[in-house]
């Protein structure tokens, strides 16, 4: 028992340098993961997709695959894993840190650039370093495809507008006959500076251990 | 207007100056005047007619009076037009002098214009009217400017931050009441040995002076704040407290004021004054709840008389303030659920012009109110009746400022703990300065009865320098101090459609990882919330197909709207005034390229060069006068690639709007971009309702499918049967009272046309004769954004 404990605390120590969480939110993300896992090591894409809530998404299938993704573990790979473990799962969700009253501003900064790769990611599916059209269109295909008909057809001219408004904001005089290839990470950054992403994209993860964590896969 | 300035240097300002002047002297005069002349005209009146009765049959007729002067009939509304009147002109006034009002907030130059017209009607000898009567302030004056603030509160930040509010509002209020007040009756109860009227103070007037002094004023907080455009979320934080902390403020009132002729409180009443808090609070949120959702079920039916559309606003949410007023409610919580609960709805279902109408109607009535509010002030003081006490009066503004200090920053050492983003000092530092007293606490003292407050006089005193010293002191301070300390100011609210689709975006994202991670958190209640909305309280509420219309597109077709709107107000045909003029066009983003398998150049290869012809023939025949005229644009340049299929349903509808508008251009009246005043600047870049945009479109967009990939079927057969095939599509469009229906022509290349003429007349018709919104930041807040 005693052994054990260390070699946990050992690594939660590991890991709480790594991803930034406090021991006390990696025990209870551990706690989380090894409900979805079947108390398993690994996780593969039918257990994220077996989440009741998660049915209602419509971009489920992205979130699931940004899981998956080898480049958000920030190890210089591309690719997708098929099963994942606790490590690769927390590192996923230390994309979703607040910043606290300490950070500094460079510290935000990075924490900005690290949040938008995360989307971009998300986004540039076949890792070509832009989004094309193709991708942009698919994407907001997605976030309307519970919406039905109406969805899809205003989706495609939603997508030609944005596009549009990314190509004159970043590159603002460009001859008729020039190509627009694709939103690059530093034009998705510059459309993007207003929202603040360090302010926006994070939720809360629990420190205390409490009995909110309820089971989100069902119970069969 | 500068180049004037230039030429003739200080004149126009001086002019304005001196028209100030005179106009203040005018009214000044006037009043009195119009005070002293209606005895006498009613006393001449009165003596004719005697005469004329007395001298009976064997009088001499009197000369038939060609003109006569009777004022006592008109003057009531005749004195409130000179005052409303005076109240817009000195607007005016203040802003062709410019550097004034950059120096010095509109509140303060008010409040003196107030004591000059006071000073003036004192110095004519006359009465000076009881202006800033409560019942008149929180009937009339009062009600404008918080349904302007509810009905264009930005819900998102408002929600997400809803914690914090309720802290600084409920906590942050009974802890100024009961320090300030406890303090005052320390103090007073000091200096034994020199007896002074002070000591006559008793404890629970001292916390019923405390209770009314503690609670932030939204008219000042709006006055001074909307002129340092700061960030959003500090000025949220602190304009939701000022709206929030009414309720505490009407039970500790009602409380202190009712037993205060008892003289104890005992602790049952203090229980029963947590339980009227609640009721209070929760109570008025109810009413105007339900008068907002009864607001917008009734606009569901107005598509056939478009003209009172405003008025249901106006009257309803003026309904809840009064209904809640009867109980002794909140009727400021009131008028704020009223106007956020009804918006989202009223909006889809009302007109464009109606909604332009509610918009400026909204600004125009607040401003007013706002402006003569603070006149009133100023007369209110010069009226007096004033008992100075230094004491009281410097401790009251010291314990104000200290108490406002250490209420929030131990609010916010505690509040830091459960917010995952931090307030910082310098955010502390601006709440805190923030925190003005204005008319509402002076209303408040006003009504308090003399034989139970005999140092009402005092009071009243004391009130007065407060507000005095919050509006003229830290109104004029606050604004270096917010370049000093850096604050973050607000953005420039220029919503991107990209910025959109991130944001609906990340909303999904975060409830998703929530979802995961298991922890039932903010992003999934609030998207349960929205999901509910858009199953079963959208249906209700909203007429007809928009109710079905997913938040994107309502958002993007708002934008299209927009556009259009520019587009036709600059004249047509002229280069777009665009923030960002770009050569960028559908063009360069259109993929030349195939996917990548194919080979460059040229799209699909495989048909003979014959066929190209005749298709390019037909698209051409079709398309040509809309490539020639739209080459002059940029953003809205169509010269895309003809082969992509897609693009030529937006082709045909900017042509339709081109044509359209060219047509239209004779009935619109251009106007002057309105002026940066901050009652413009709220206008403007305060959280603008999601305007109303045309139904889809998309239903049924007759799309020129031209699939060349596919070399069995001759192309022109295809593209007929594309345009009746499409043209069968289209659905029953409701009527939208100025309308006109599509012509149900011929099939063939000319039916979709019209269709989507129809649509986009519709659109235009819709925007027509209105000069307002384009000028206007938008800023979409949908209900649960």
């Amino acid at each position: 028992m005693g052994a054990k404990q260390t070699r946990s605390a050992q690594k939660y120590q590991d890991l709480t340098d790594k991803t930034g969480f406090s021991p006390e939110q990696i025990k209870n993300l551990h706690k989380r993961f090894q409900q979805l896992s079947d108390n398993e090591e690994t996780i593969s894409r039918e257990n994220l997709e077996k989440i009741p809530a998660l049915a209602n998404n419509p971009i489920r299938k992205q979130i699931i695959d940004a899981f998956f993704d080898k480049r958000n573990q920030h190890q210089n790979e591309v690719g997708a894993f098929q099963e994942i473990g606790f490590e690769q799962f927390l590192m996923v969700m230390s994309h979703f840190r607040p910043p606290t009253l300490k950070t500094t501003e460079e510290e935000r900064e990075a924490m900005r650039k690290e949040k938008l790769r995360f989307l971009f990611n998300m986004h540039d599916t076949d890792n070509d370093g832009t989004i094309t059209l193709e991708e942009y269109r698919k994407v907001v295909e997605e976030l309307l495809s519970k919406s039905g008909a109406i969805g899809l057809e205003a989706a495609k001219a939603i997508a030609d507008a944005a596009m549009l408004e990314v190509a004159s904001t970043n590159v603002p005089h460009m001859a008729p006959d020039d190509f627009y290839e694709g939103i690059t990470f530093e034009h998705f950054e510059q459309i993007l500076k207003g929202l603040e992403m360090e302010s926006r994209m994070h939720i809360r993860f629990l420190d205390v251990d409490t009995m909110t964590m309820r089971c989100g896969k069902s119970k069969s | 207007f500068p180049a004037f300035c230039h030429q003739r240097p200080c004149s126009l300002p001086e002019r304005g100056l001196l028209l100030l002047m005179v106009l203040v002297f005018l009214e000044g005069s006037v009043l009195p005047l119009g005070a002293a002349s209606s005895p006498d005209t009613s006393h001449q009146t009165n003596l004719g007619d005697h005469q004329g009765t007395h001298t009976g049959p064997n009088s001499t007729k009197k000369p038939f009076p060609v003109l006569a002067v009777e004022y006592d009939r008109v003057q009531i509304p005749f004195e409130i037009s000179l005052w409303v009147l005076l109240a817009s002109l000195m607007k005016l006034g203040f802003h062709l002098i410019p550097r004034l009002s950059s120096i010095v907030p509109e509140s303060c130059l008010l409040i003196v214009v107030g004591l000059l017209v006071g000073g003036l009607i004192k110095l004519a000898g006359e009465e000076v009217p009881p202006v800033l009567d409560s019942r008149l302030f929180f009937l009339c004056l009062l009600p404008p400017i918080i349904l302007d603030a509810g009905y264009f509160l930005p819900i998102r930040p408002f929600m997400e931050n809803l914690g914090t509010i309720l802290m600084f509002a409920v906590v942050g209020t009974l802890w100024n009441a009961f320090f300030i007040g406890g303090v005052l009756y320390g103090v007073a109860q000091i200096q034994p040995a020199n007896p002074s009227d002070l000591h006559q103070l008793e404890l629970l007037p001292c916390l019923l002076f405390g209770s009314i002094i503690s609670a932030v004023d939204p008219v000042a907080v709006l006055a001074v704040f909307e002129e340092i455009h700061i960030n959003e979320l500090l000025h949220i934080l602190v304009f939701g407290e000022s709206l929030l902390n009414d309720a505490v403020t009407v039970v500790l009132y009602h409380l202190f004021e009712e037993y205060a002729g008892v003289g104890t409180v005992t602790l049952l009443d203090g229980v029963l004054g947590v339980i009227s808090f609640f009721v209070v609070a929760l109570g008025g949120v109810l009413v105007g709840a339900i008068y907002g959702i009864l607001a917008a079920f009734t606009s569901r039916f107005t598509s056939h008389t478009r003209v009172i559309e405003p008025l249901f606003v106006f009257v309803y949410s003026y309904m809840a303030y009064l209904s809640a007023e009867i109980f002794h409610l909140s009727g400021i919580m009131a008028l704020i659920a009223c106007g956020a609960v009804m918006r989202p709805y009223v909006e889809a279902n009302i007109s464009h012009k109606s909604h332009t109408t509610i918009k400026y109607f909204l600004k125009m009535w607040s401003s007013v109110s706002e402006t003569l509010i603070f006149i009133f002030l100023g007369v209110a003081t010069v009226d007096g009746p004033h008992a100075w006490n230094w004491t009281f009066v410097t401790v009251t503004v010291i314990l104000c400022l200290v108490a406002r200090v250490i209420g929030v920053v131990g609010l916010t050492y505690v509040i830091n703990k459960f917010r995952i983003v931090k307030l910082t000092t310098k955010d502390q530092f601006i709440i805190a300065y923030g925190g003005l007293r204005g008319a509402i606490a002076f209303s408040l003292g006003f009504l308090l009865n003399q034989d139970h407050f005999p140092m009402r006089k005092m009071f009243l005193t004391a009130i007065i320098t407060v507000i005095f010293f919050t509006v003229f002191v830290q109104g004029m301070t606050i604004k270096p101090l917010v370049e000093l300390l850096a604050v973050k100011k607000k953005q420039e609210a220029k919503r991107s459609i990209n910025e959109e689709i991130h944001t609906q975006f990340l909303d999904h994202l975060l409830t998703g990882i929530e979802d995961i991670c298991g922890h039932y958190g903010h992003h999934h209640w609030k998207d349960k919330l929205n999901r509910f909305n858009k199953k079963y309280v959208k249906k209700c509420l909203i007429a007809g197909e928009r109710s079905k219309e997913p938040q994107l597109i309502a958002f993007y077709h708002k934008m299209e709207m927009k556009q259009a709107i520019e587009l036709v107000e600059s004249g047509g045909g002229v280069k777009l005034p665009s923030a960002m003029p770009s050569t960028v066009s559908m063009q360069n983003i259109q993929p030349k390229k195939p996917p990548p398998a194919k080979p460059v150049e040229r799209v699909l290869p495989q048909l003979p060069k014959g066929r190209e012809e005749e298709i390019r023939k037909i698209l051409r025949s079709n398309l040509q006068r809309t490539r020639q005229r739209l080459r002059s644009y940029n953003r809205h340049t169509l010269v895309a690639d003809p082969y992509e299929d897609g693009f030529s349903d937006l082709l045909i509808k900017k042509q339709r709007m081109v044509e359209l508008e060219k047509k239209m251009s004779n009935y619109l009246t251009v106007p002057a971009a309105p002026p940066d005043s901050p009652t413009m600047c709220r206008a403007r870049l305060a959280s603008d309702p999601q305007a109303y945009s045309m139904k889809p479109v998309s239903d049924s967009v007759p799309t020129i499918q031209v699939d060349l990939a596919s070399p069995q079927s001759p192309d022109s057969v295809n593209l007929l049967d594309e345009f009746r095939h499409a043209g069968q599509q289209q659905p029953e469009v409701e009527d939208q009272g100025l309308m006109m229906k599509p012509p149900s022509g011929p099939s063939g290349p000319n039916k979709p046309r019209e269709a989507d003429e129809a649509r986009d007349q519709q659109k235009l018709m819709r925007c027509l004769s209105d000069p307002g919104p384009s000028a206007d930041e938008d800023e979409d807040e949908p209900f649960l954004p």
